[in-house]
């Protein structure tokens, strides 16, 4: 029984998943990508340049949902 | 090298520096930039000090003395900016909003669409200043922290510093960037080249690193600088790419876009919200924390663009 909640894998609202630890993802084009850090970040909203990467480019959607005039990237 | 004096008061510092006779110094500075300089002197003895002052001076009372009398000031003066900002005023404020609320020019998105090289340069120059000592201001803050957002911020830190792998610790990419792009790499070298809005920034972040009573603003200020890094590392990156920068500087902003998507979550969430749950009465100086990180920021863009006659 841990004393802390520590999930090893958060789902973010709005935003990427989270994986701790070392993990193989393979992406939709069957290529493997190896975890580098202690933790990563993985794109949920389908919109990253460097998937299967977190690049925050949700945060651009949701800027363009609100009608701000964001940046592009 | 200590940095060239800007005013009276940044000239006696430097003096007494050198010769170690350090009693009698008021701070009295002759202007913003005057007192900027000789904070960031007086800071820089706890980081990497100066070849030609004694190390011993990091603990000399009477510059203590001296830097306390230009950091009440500057503390002030950031409250001031704080409490008179319109998201001050928002009563349903968290950090989120105040990170998403924030409006300012974007020096990042000039970078990647219309600054030519020598503006870039000179941005890398400016930046050298922090980047060449990533995250260590920052660092002071862990041993004052409670166990979750210790553990939190560690997590994050490790991925500062490298992951164990001295090849891929981040001050030590920007270093290799800029090396690749023909410029100098010793600590702080390009200090006299920065303006007074670059020596705030920096100095701002020591002053919320070194004071326990301020560890708040220094997660707040983490966390907004790591929640408006990922989008802008792309855009310089592309910046970079389209002026033909070395593929090193242009590496250390592609690791930049990967890791803060990270470090943003992990800010935000388990440290800030981990410290937050803990530490209540807290909250205002987590947002002062916040609001100078993306107000300096913006300050910086707009001296540097209104420079450039860019806006």
């Amino acid at each position: 029984m841990s004393d802390f909640e520590h999930a090893s894998i958060v789902l973010c609202p709005a935003g990427p998943m989270l994986l701790r630890g070392e993990h193989e993802i393979q992406d939709a084009d069957g290529k493997t990508h190896r975890t580098v850090r202690p933790v990563s970040a993985v794109c949920m909203c389908g919109g990253s340049a460097i998937k299967p990467w977190c690049d925050g480019t949700h945060r651009l959607i949701a800027a363009k949902a609100r009608g701000d005039d964001e940046t592009d990237g | 090298m200590l940095p060239k004096s800007r005013g009276t008061l940044s000239a006696a510092v430097f003096n007494a520096l050198q010769s170690g006779a350090t009693a009698g110094l008021e701070p009295a500075p002759e202007s913003d930039e005057d007192a900027q300089i000789a904070l960031w002197a007086l800071y820089e003895l706890h980081y990497r000090g100066f070849e030609e002052v004694d190390p011993d001076l990091e603990w000399d009372a009477d510059l203590l003395r001296l830097r306390r009398g230009l950091e009440r000031p500057f503390e002030a003066e950031l409250q001031r900016r704080w409490a008179q900002s319109d998201l001050h005023a928002d009563p349903e404020l968290d950090l989120a909003r105040l990170i998403d609320g924030h409006d300012g020019p974007s020096l990042a998105r000039f970078v990647q669409r219309k600054a030519d090289r020598e503006q870039v340069l000179e941005i890398l120059q400016h930046r050298s200043l922090y980047h060449l000592k990533e995250a260590d201001p920052t660092s002071w803050v862990v041993p004052r922290l409670d166990t979750r957002p210790k553990a939190a911020m560690m997590e994050i830190l490790f991925d500062e510093y490298g992951d164990g792998d001295p090849n891929r610790l981040h001050h030590h990419l920007f270093r290799r960037g800029m090396e690749a792009a023909g410029l100098r790499t010793d600590h702080a070298c390009y200090v006299d080249e920065a303006p007074v809005e670059i020596l705030a920034m920096n100095n701002a972040l020591s002053l919320f690193g070194l004071h326990r009573r301020l560890r708040g603003a220094a997660l707040g200020h983490f966390a907004a600088f790591e929640s408006t890094s990922s989008v802008p590392s792309r855009q310089l990156a592309q910046g970079l790419r389209r002026l033909d920068f070395p593929e090193e500087m242009a590496a250390y902003y592609d690791e930049h876009v990967e890791a803060d998507s990270v470090h943003e979550q992990v800010a935000r969430r388990d440290v800030c919200g981990a410290y937050l749950e803990e530490n209540p009465s807290d909250r205002d100086l987590l947002f002062l924390g916040a609001f100078t990180c993306l107000d300096l920021e913006a300050r910086y863009a707009r001296a540097m663009l209104a420079r450039w006659d860019a806006a």
